[in-house]
This record gives structure tokens, sequence and C-alpha cells, in this order.
């Protein structure tokens, strides 16, 4: 059967890429062109230094031309990355662009063995496979799936605003779906933003309002993606909207209610000031949120507890009634074409770490703890204070809390260096305190952190390289009575130290959310070893991911800092928008379909498909497929009992001659 | 059959979205591991029908690799799931054919276990080698020959020899 396909119809033109050094260093380029050259259809095989430049696609548009060539084989690099160049070139040159087979020998070959004569053997087997299989191939037509011009923005962090505004602004419309109450993510709770201190509530808060301004952009906070179904293009979405007790369209955010709740104190811990301030049962996150809307939290709320409580905040909304008890949580369906997914990071929790004392020592604070006591709209008005409301005379950060430690986290996690030297010099500005930087290497990268570390040492701030082994209040010296004293060793001076200070900083690091697996199988996203969401290519490829039409911005994807969230979040809004406004996306034809006359009606597939892509055809009693539906998996392909399903793309045949070609070589 | 060369021949079947991708991830940390298999890229593990396995085997491989999504991560939801089904039930034939449980297997690599890919290839490599060549080709023809000169059967695999027969028809 096989071999009267090798007559003189099929001429398949074959080439090797040395990709410089990568294969070629390894790999016997001339060696498996050689080869490959005495298998039957073969016209041509070449080896060339890159395939995939432009005098390399030429090679082949040429080639088509000049040898009448009417199937290509490329050994090169993964298909992953460059399956659609060759195509396009294959395409180019005058033939359908599914008359192509690519052979990945480099990352599967060159780059994972040493064995120049067993890596070269692996080549020819692979490249042998590839031109058999290829004699099989048919011409096919590529799909077109149309895009739904609305996008979805998951997380109202940084990341999320600007991506969402981007796309509003280009007059798309933009669901924002937030969980907390409000939008603005960790960045609300920032003080002043490195390297330039300029402060953060005063870039921040404009976009935040700029969002609630927008027509085009339906934001729903409190609330949480439940569901996504479809494909790109195409997602229905699910969303969870959790009951506020306050109804969104009629609050005007005066806040009487929550002056006039029974409690007359804050009792609870304020998620903003990350529990150094109180709040009531009703409240709103922070003064500049968006939207002002208050909420009731059920857990705390006395009415919604026991049903037992005098309303008062009730009696203060008055005529407005916009506080409602009954409220239920809601499930909205809605359609888009694209979901920007910004779902952000937690901190560590420095409680991990136990000889840091966190916990323990009420005046070894976290980073972002410190950040809020700095800040003049925070819990202390802006005054750095200890615990006990003394001010502190000497101050000591501790870097890398969770970071590049095989105990804990390996990653940098790059904003932590940064972030400590801003606090050391608003320390610096706002007390005067002395400020030691305990640190393992200062990672100051950016535009203008440099700048900025040098500024820190000319202030007058202590750095110390080491990690610090404790905190302790273990005072062995009459100056260590009533101070939290550091050990650690001083790599650069070569002795122990121990310092006593006031107050310790943890510079605590980026964590993926805790709940970041649920998210990523809702979207259909990989994860890294760590649980940043994995983008298509590390390179080329930054926001995108696996599945079209989902993209990822911001420390959801690694930890980073504002302007490259900001970056990321504008590159996700654009790859949306290149899709949108294109109005289509091209899919790859490797749709199964039946053929009629073997099919015995037998329904054997019908319950495998996950996509309800099969029916019985209630005439013909036999399968039919939609090709429409069909995400080819090809799982109802190896199970057809009579051979009647097919998958395009990989036919049975093709795929028994790869099988049989792999073999062929030892 | 047994020459002092022999490296075992393994046909790995990964899904594009996860192992594939893992194999391409352990290529550009450049981990190295041994070169005794041949990847065929399928869009999901559940394209793997038995026969392909029969076919690898029956072609000279020694052992066989198939590699999917975690549970639950399937890009097609469920089509792993498939997978281990078949892969249960081809196992219990395989063993009733007299092939060692070690030259069949299934692993689930995601997309960031590249050090997986090279981990599970290694350890595989290692197991076959004192299995041995499973070398059913020759097996074949050496049936054949038994079969058209009417001797009687010689018992080279065990009692498995009839089914085997079977199957390769």
């Amino acid at each position: 059967m096989k071999t009267n396909l090798t007559n003189g119809d099929i001429r398949i033109g074959f080439y090797i890429c040395h990709c410089g050094h990568n294969i070629g260093g390894v790999v016997d380029c001339t060696a498996v062109a050689h080869e490959i050259t005495g298998l039957p259809g073969v016209v041509v095989s070449r080896d060339y230094k890159y395939m995939c430049s432009d005098p390399g696609q030429e090679l082949i548009r040429n080639d088509i031309r000049e040898h009448a060539l009417n199937r290509i084989v490329v050994a090169s690099c993964s298909p992953l990355l460059h399956e659609h160049t060759f195509r396009n070139a294959v395409e180019a040159g005058g033939l359908n662009r599914y008359f192509f087979q690519m052979v990945n020998i480099r990352e599967h070959d060159s780059w994972v063995h040493t064995d120049h004569a067993k890596a070269t053997t692996k080549a020819v087997a692979l490249a042998r496979a590839a031109v058999l299989r290829v004699r099989f191939h048919r011409a096919l037509e590529t799909t077109r799936v149309a895009i739904h011009p609305d996008v979805l923005v998951v997380g109202g962090g940084i990341s999320g605003i600007h991506a969402a505004l981007t796309l509003a602004n280009a007059g798309k419309k933009v669901y924002l779906v937030e969980r907390d109450p409000s939008i603005g993510g960790h960045m609300a709770k920032f003080d002043k933003t490195f390297p330039t201190l300029d402060c953060a509530a005063c870039i921040l808060t404009p976009k935040m309002s700029a969002v609630r301004a927008n027509k085009n952009i339906k934001l729903w906070t409190y609330s949480e993606v439940a569901k996504v179904d479809g494909y790109v293009g195409n997602y229905t979405v699910t969303v969870r909207r959790k009951p506020r007790y306050v109804n969104e369209e009629l609050c005007i955010g005066c806040q009487e209610c929550i002056e006039a709740c029974v409690f007359k104190e804050g009792k609870y811990p304020d998620e903003f000031n990350v529990g150094l301030s109180k709040r009531k049962p009703i409240y709103i996150p922070f003064p500049q949120a968006v939207p002002q809307v208050v909420v009731i939290d059920p857990e705390r709320c006395l009415q919604l507890k026991s049903g037992r409580c005098k309303k008062t905040c009730v009696e203060a909304c008055a005529d407005r009634q916009a506080i409602d008890f009954t409220q239920k949580e809601e499930m909205a369906e809605i359609k888009v074409g694209n979901i920007i997914v910004a779902t952000g990071f937690k901190l560590f929790d420095a409680k991990r770490i136990p000889q840091y004392g966190y916990g323990l020592y009420p005046n070894v604070v976290t980073s972002i703890e410190l950040e809020r006591l700095v800040t003049s709209s925070g819990p202390t008005g802006g005054e750095i204070i200890m615990r006990d409301g003394r001010t502190p005379q000497s101050v000591a950060f501790v870097l890398c809390v969770g970071s590049r430690d095989f105990r804990t986290n390996r990653w940098c996690s790059r904003t932590c260096c940064m972030h400590s030297m801003k606090l050391a010099q608003l320390v610096r500005e706002h007390t005067g305190a002395d400020v030691t930087v305990f640190y393992l290497d200062i990672r100051a990268p950016g535009k203008g952190c440099e700048e900025f570390y040098d500024k820190s040492l000319k202030d007058g701030i202590q750095f110390v390289r080491g990690r610090v082994a404790e905190v302790t209040d273990w005072a062995l010296t009459p100056e260590e009575e009533g101070k939290l004293v550091i050990r650690a060793e001083d790599t650069l001076a070569g002795v122990v130290r121990r310092i006593p200070v006031d107050m310790i900083v943890l510079a605590v690091g980026m964590e993926p959310q805790a709940d970041s697996q649920a998210v990523r199988r809702l979207f259909n996203m990989s994860c890294g070893s760590e649980g940043w969401f994995l983008e298509k290519h590390p390179k080329l490829a930054p926001v995108s991911t696996f599945t079209d039409g989902v993209f990822i911005a911001g420390c959801c994807q690694g930890p980073k800092d504002i302007p490259d969230s900001i970056a990321q979040a504008g590159a996700a809004a654009a790859e949306a928008m290149a899709l949108i406004d294109r109005g289509y996306i091209e899919q790859e034809p490797n749709t199964a379909y039946v053929v009629e006359e073997d099919c015995s009606g037998c329904k054997s597939c019908l319950p495998l498909c996950p996509y309800t892509a099969i029916t019985l055809d209630g005439t013909t009693q036999k399968a039919t497929i939609n090709a429409a539906l069909c995400k080819g998996c090809g799982t109802c392909v190896a199970a057809c009992p009579s051979g009647s399903i097919r998958q395009h793309l990989f036919e049975d045949d093709e795929i028994f001659s790869e099988i049989e070609g792999v073999l062929t070589h030892a | 059959m047994h020459d002092a060369n022999w490296e075992p021949r393994i046909v790995a079947f990964f899904c594009n979205w996860c192992t594939y991708t893992a194999a391409d991830l352990a290529g550009v940390s450049r981990l190295k591991y041994a070169p005794n298999v041949r990847i065929v890229r399928l869009m999901c593990s559940g394209r793997v029908d038995p026969q392909f396995i029969l076919a690898a085997l029956a072609g000279g491989a020694d052992g066989v690799l198939i590699g999917g999504c975690h549970i639950g991560d399937c890009h097609y939801v469920e089509g792993n799931l498939k997978t281990l089904r078949r892969f249960q039930m081809l196992k219990r034939m395989l063993a009733e054919f007299g092939i060692e449980d070690q030259r069949v297997r299934l692993e689930w690599i995601s997309a960031s276990e590249g050090d997986k890919v090279r981990s599970v290839i290694n350890e595989m490599v290692e197991q076959l080698r004192p299995l041995g060549a499973l070398a059913l080709r020759e097996q074949f023809k050496e049936w054949g020959r038994e079969v058209a000169d009417g001797q009687p059967v010689s018992v080279a695999l065990g009692e498995a020899k009839q089914e085997t027969e079977v199957a390769h028809v």
C-alpha cells in the first residue's frame, strides 16, 4: 500500500538546518542530508546554515519551482517555534501549506545529547520518519473562526487596569472582574514608587477613576470567574458576583452608614492596612476605592449573622435605600473573544522563617506593613512608629525573605531590593534613624535604579552583605538591652556580626496566588513548576499562553515591578486587539471527520467527545462530526472500532509511516 | 541477536500541549538524556491508538513511552483519562503476549517538567537494558517459517505465541 505512493507523483524536498552551532555542532547535518538523498521520492536534499532566515526560506521557494517539488520536510527546531514560518514559505512557493512536515532535531536532539554519532543517527531516524510521513499529507484548507470583539480582563490591579483602559480607549468593550471590593491591587497600598519617588496614589487613582468613567468598561468588583467555556474568539464566561449587601447602583459612597453602624469603633482587622488598623462590619476598603460603594462583611455584621440588629446603617441610608440584606450571590454569563488574566501575586508569609521572629517580636514587620505606616493615608497618618508608639532610632532591612532560598522559594522576587531601598530612604527622611540593609546582592537593573542605589549609599544607608541568620531579643551586652539583635555573617568583612536595632523590616518576596492552580485550570493555562503562569514562549511570546485567546499580564506570570507590569498589560491588550481587529483567527485544520461508508453507527464515539461535536445522524444512522466544535484531540479517532473516524494532519497512515520511519534506522 | 552494540529503542508518543512541550523545555534547558528515544507528536495522548503501540513493538521498538498532561490538566478536558483506560486494557493484553511490563510505559508530564522527561527516559532505557531486545520482527519471521514448514512450534515466548500471531495479522 505504501510503496505505490512513492511513484513519480511524489517529489520531496528535504532541508536540514545547522542553526549555527546549535544543531551543526552536534549533528553531522551533511551526513544526514546525504543519508536522506537515497530515500524514495526525495528529489532534493540540502543542508543550510539557517533555514528560518530569508535566504533559507527562499531556498525552499526556489526548489519548489525549479524541481517541481510537492512535499517539503525541514529538520530544524521545534515545530512549536517555526512550523508556521516554514508553512508560510511552502505556501509562498505555490504549494498547499500542509504538504509540509517538520523534524525537531534541536530541542529533541542536538540540545539534549552529547554523543555526536548517536545524535546524528537519531536525526536520520527522525528525518526518515518525516520523509515517509509527508508522502501521505493531503491538501487542506485552513479554517477561520470569527472573533467576538469583547474582552474579559481578570484582576483589577495595575496590570488589569492598564489592559482594560488600553482596550477601552481603542473602542473595545471590556469586562473587568476583580475579586476584592475595589480595584487597585497591591499598588493602591504603596506610598511612593521607586526609583522616582512619585506618589503611587497620584499615578494610580486617576487610572482607577478612568476605569469607572469609561463607558466601554463594565466593572465587576467583588466578583470571580466561575467557569470558562468555548475557545478563542468565542468564550462563554460565568462570573460569580458575590453579594456586598449594598446596591451598587443606589450607593453614593457618602459613608454615613459606616458612621451609624452599631459598632462605634472598628473591631476587625482592616485588610487594606494589612491588619494594622481596625474596621467595622460595614466599610469601604480605602478612601479612593473604585467603585465608591460600601460593603458589608457577612461574617461580622450582626444583622446578617443573627438577624438581631438595630440596623442603624439602614436608617442612615434613609431614602436612598442602598442597603439590601437580602442580596444573593448572582451568576452572570458573558460572551467574549479574548481573555487577559492579570491575577497578580501574594506576599510570602514571613512566619515561614521562624528564626526571623515575625509574629514573635512585635517590632519585626514586613515591608508592606512599613509601607502602610509610611503612607500619609495609612493607620498612623504617615508616622513611622513602633508598636509602643516610640519612633525607632535604628532600623534594619532583611532582604530576600522567601526569595533566592532553597528552603523557601528559589526565584528572585526582583522588586524587593529597590522597594527596600525606597523604604530605607523614606525611613531616613521621616525619622532620621540609622538604617542598615542586609542583602545578598543588590539587584537594581531597571532604568534609574542603579542611580537610586547610589543615592541610598550617599544618604548614609549602611549595606551589609550576608544572609541574616537570626533575629533575637537576647542581649549579650548593655547596648543590646531592650533591642532586637540581628546576627548575620558580613561576607565582605569575613566576620559574624551582631547588630542591635529598634525595628526590623523583612523584605518579603512574591509568590503565586494561593489558588493559582485552580485559576490555571479555569483558563486552560500551564504553570511553571513554581506556580507562575507559563507564557507561550519565554522570549517571543511573553504574554501569550498555550491557549489561543488567553493572555497573561503582570505578576501572575512572574515577579515584576510596576513599569514591567504595565508594559505586559499593554502588550496583552495589543495582542487581543490584533485578533479583534482582524476579525478572525485561522485554525489548524486538525479536526476529525467520519468516512460515512465505513461507519456502522455503533455510537462508541458519541460519549467520548468532551465538546459534543459528534452526533448520530437520525436518517443515515451514521456518526457526523461538527468541524466547528471539534478541537482536534483525536480521542474518537483512536476509539472508533471500524476505523471510520479519521483526523486531518494526524491520519493513521501518516502516523504508522512515522513509526516505521523512526524504527528503520537503529 | 544480543550483539554488544545493542541499544534499546524507544518510540515515544507525546501530546502536543504538555509532554512534547516539556521535551522542548528539556532541550531549551540543555538537560542531557539517553539518545534512545524517538518522539512522535500527537495533539493529545487520547489519539494514541493501541495499534500504534503494537505497530511500534512489532516494527522493532524495545519499548514504548506515552506522555500526556496530568489528570485534570488535559488540554482537551479528559483525553488523558481515555488514554489511561485504554492503557490498562492494553497492558493486560501485552502481559498475556509475554511482553514485559516495563516495555510500555505511560507518564503524565506537564509542560514545565522538562526534568521529568529526562529522568523518565533515562530510567526507562536502564530498565530495558536487562530485558534485552524485544525483536518481535525476528520472532515473527521465525514463527512464519515454522508454520510454513509445518513443524511443531517452538515455545519462544512461552505460551503466548498463538495470540501474538493473531495480533500480528
